[in-house]
C-alpha cells in the first residue's frame, strides 16, 4: 500500500517539472505539439532539456540528438537491473522500456521484496508519465502566450534545471572535479566550435575520470 | 516565419532523441545482466550525466553563440544553486530562478 503511496507522491513531484520543461521547450521554439511528442515519446527528463538546450542555442541536429541520446544511456543500465526483477516479453517489455526512467528504478530498487519492487516500478513509470505529460501541456501552453521569454526569465529556466538535475549525482570529490572540469572545458570549447558541440566532447571526460578505479 | 529547413530541425532532433532515448532502454531489458556488469561501465555511466550536465549549465546560463557573456541568466542560475543549497524543492529552485532572471532583466 504505502509502494503505491510513495510512488504516486514521488509521480506528482516529478510530473511539475514538465510544466518548467514545456515551456524551456517553447522558448527555444520548439512547437506546442512537437514538445507534446518529445514529452510522450523520448520521456526522459534529462535528455529532453539537452535536446531543446542544445537546439535553443543554436547547435545543429546531430549534436543535439547525440547529447540527448548520450543522458539516455544511463536509462539501458537501469533496463538492465531491472529486466530479470520485471520478466516481461513483447509488447509489456516495451511498455517496461519506455516506462524506464530514474524515479520509476529508484523506487523499485528501494524495496525490500521483488513484488513491491514491480509494483513501485510501474505505478511510479505511469504516474510520472500522466503528470510529466500533462505538465509538458500546461507549460508549453503557458510559454506560448509569452511575447519575449527573456522578460519572464525562461532563459535562465534551463540552466536552472540543468543546476537541478546535476545537483544530487555530486556525491563525491570525483564528480564535483568532473563538474568543475565540464563546465570550464565547455566553455572554453564554446568560443571556437559550434553550440553542441562543447556540450558532447565533455563526455571524453567523463570517460577519461571513469576509466580508472576509485584509487585514483 | 521560418523557412522549412529550420522548421524541420525541431521534428528531426524530437523523433531522433525519442528513438535514441527509447533503442537504449528496450536493449537494456533484452541483454543479459552481465554484459554491463563490469565496474568500468559502472563507473563511466554514473558520470557521464555529471560531465554534459555541467556542460549544459556553462553553455546555457553564460554563451552566447560563440561569445561568453554575463549577464541576467546568471543572477538566475545563481538563486537557483543557492536554493539547492538550501535544500529547496526543484520547482521552487527552477521558478524562482526564472523570476530573479526576469527582475535582473527587467530592471538592467
Amino acid at each position: 500500500m504505502s509502494v503505491k503511496r510513495d510512488s504516486l507522491s514521488l509521480s506528482f513531484a516529478v510530473g511539475v517539472y514538465g510544466a518548467a520543461f514545456g515551456a524551456a521547450s517553447v522558448a527555444a521554439h520548439f512547437s506546442v505539439l512537437q514538445t507534446c511528442a518529445i514529452s510522450l515519446l523520448t520521456f526522459s527528463g534529462a535528455s529532453q532539456f539537452a535536446l531543446v538546450g542544445v537546439v535553443g542555442a543554436g547547435g545543429g541536429a546531430f549534436s543535439a540528438i547525440a547529447t540527448g541520446a548520450l543522458l539516455g544511456t544511463r536509462n539501458g543500465l537501469y533496463a538492465v537491473r531491472l529486466a530479470p526483477l520485471l520478466n516481461v516479453r513483447g509488447a509489456k517489455r516495451i511498455i517496461a522500456a519506455h516506462m524506464t526512467i530514474d524515479e520509476s528504478t529508484g523506487i523499485a530498487l528501494a524495496q525490500a521484496n521483488e513484488k513491491d519492487a514491480r509494483t513501485g516500478f510501474w505505478w511510479t513509470g505511469f504516474g510520472v508519465f500522466i503528470f510529466w505529460n500533462l505538465f509538458t501541456l500546461l507549460g508549453a501552453l503557458s510559454a506560448g502566450l509569452l511575447k519575449d521569454p527573456a522578460a519572464f526569465g525562461l532563459d535562465a529556466l534551463v540552466p536552472a534545471a540543468f543546476v537541478g538535475l546535476v545537483w544530487p549525482r555530486l556525491t563525491n570529490k570525483k564528480s564535483i572535479y568532473l563538474a568543475a572540469l565540464a563546465f570550464i572545458f565547455a566553455l572554453a570549447l564554446a568560443l571556437f566550435v559550434p553550440a553542441g558541440v562543447p556540450i558532447i566532447a565533455t563526455s571524453l571526460l567523463a570517460i577519461l575520470m571513469g576509466w580508472k578505479g576509485p584509487r585514483a | 516565419m521560418e523557412g522549412s529547413a529550420s522548421m524541420s530541425i525541431y521534428w528531426i532532433t524530437a523523433l531522433g532523441t525519442s528513438a535514441a532515448c527509447f533503442l537504449f532502454k528496450y536493449l537494456g531489458h533484452c541483454v543479459p545482466e552481465s554484459w554491463l556488469a563490469h565496474p568500468r561501465v559502472q563507473r563511466i555511466n554514473l558520470l557521464i550525466p555529471v560531465a554534459l550536465l555541467s556542460a549544459l549549465v556553462a553553455i546555457q546560463a553564460f554563451t552566447d553563440k560563440t561569445r561568453i557573456i554575463v549577464d541576467h541568466r546568471m543572477a538566475g542560475v545563481s538563486f537557483a544553486v543557492a536554493a539547492f543549497i538550501a535544500k529547496l524543492p526543484f520547482p521552487v529552485a527552477v521558478f524562482g530562478a526564472a523570476i530573479v532572471s526576469a527582475l535582473v532583466y527587467r530592471f538592467n
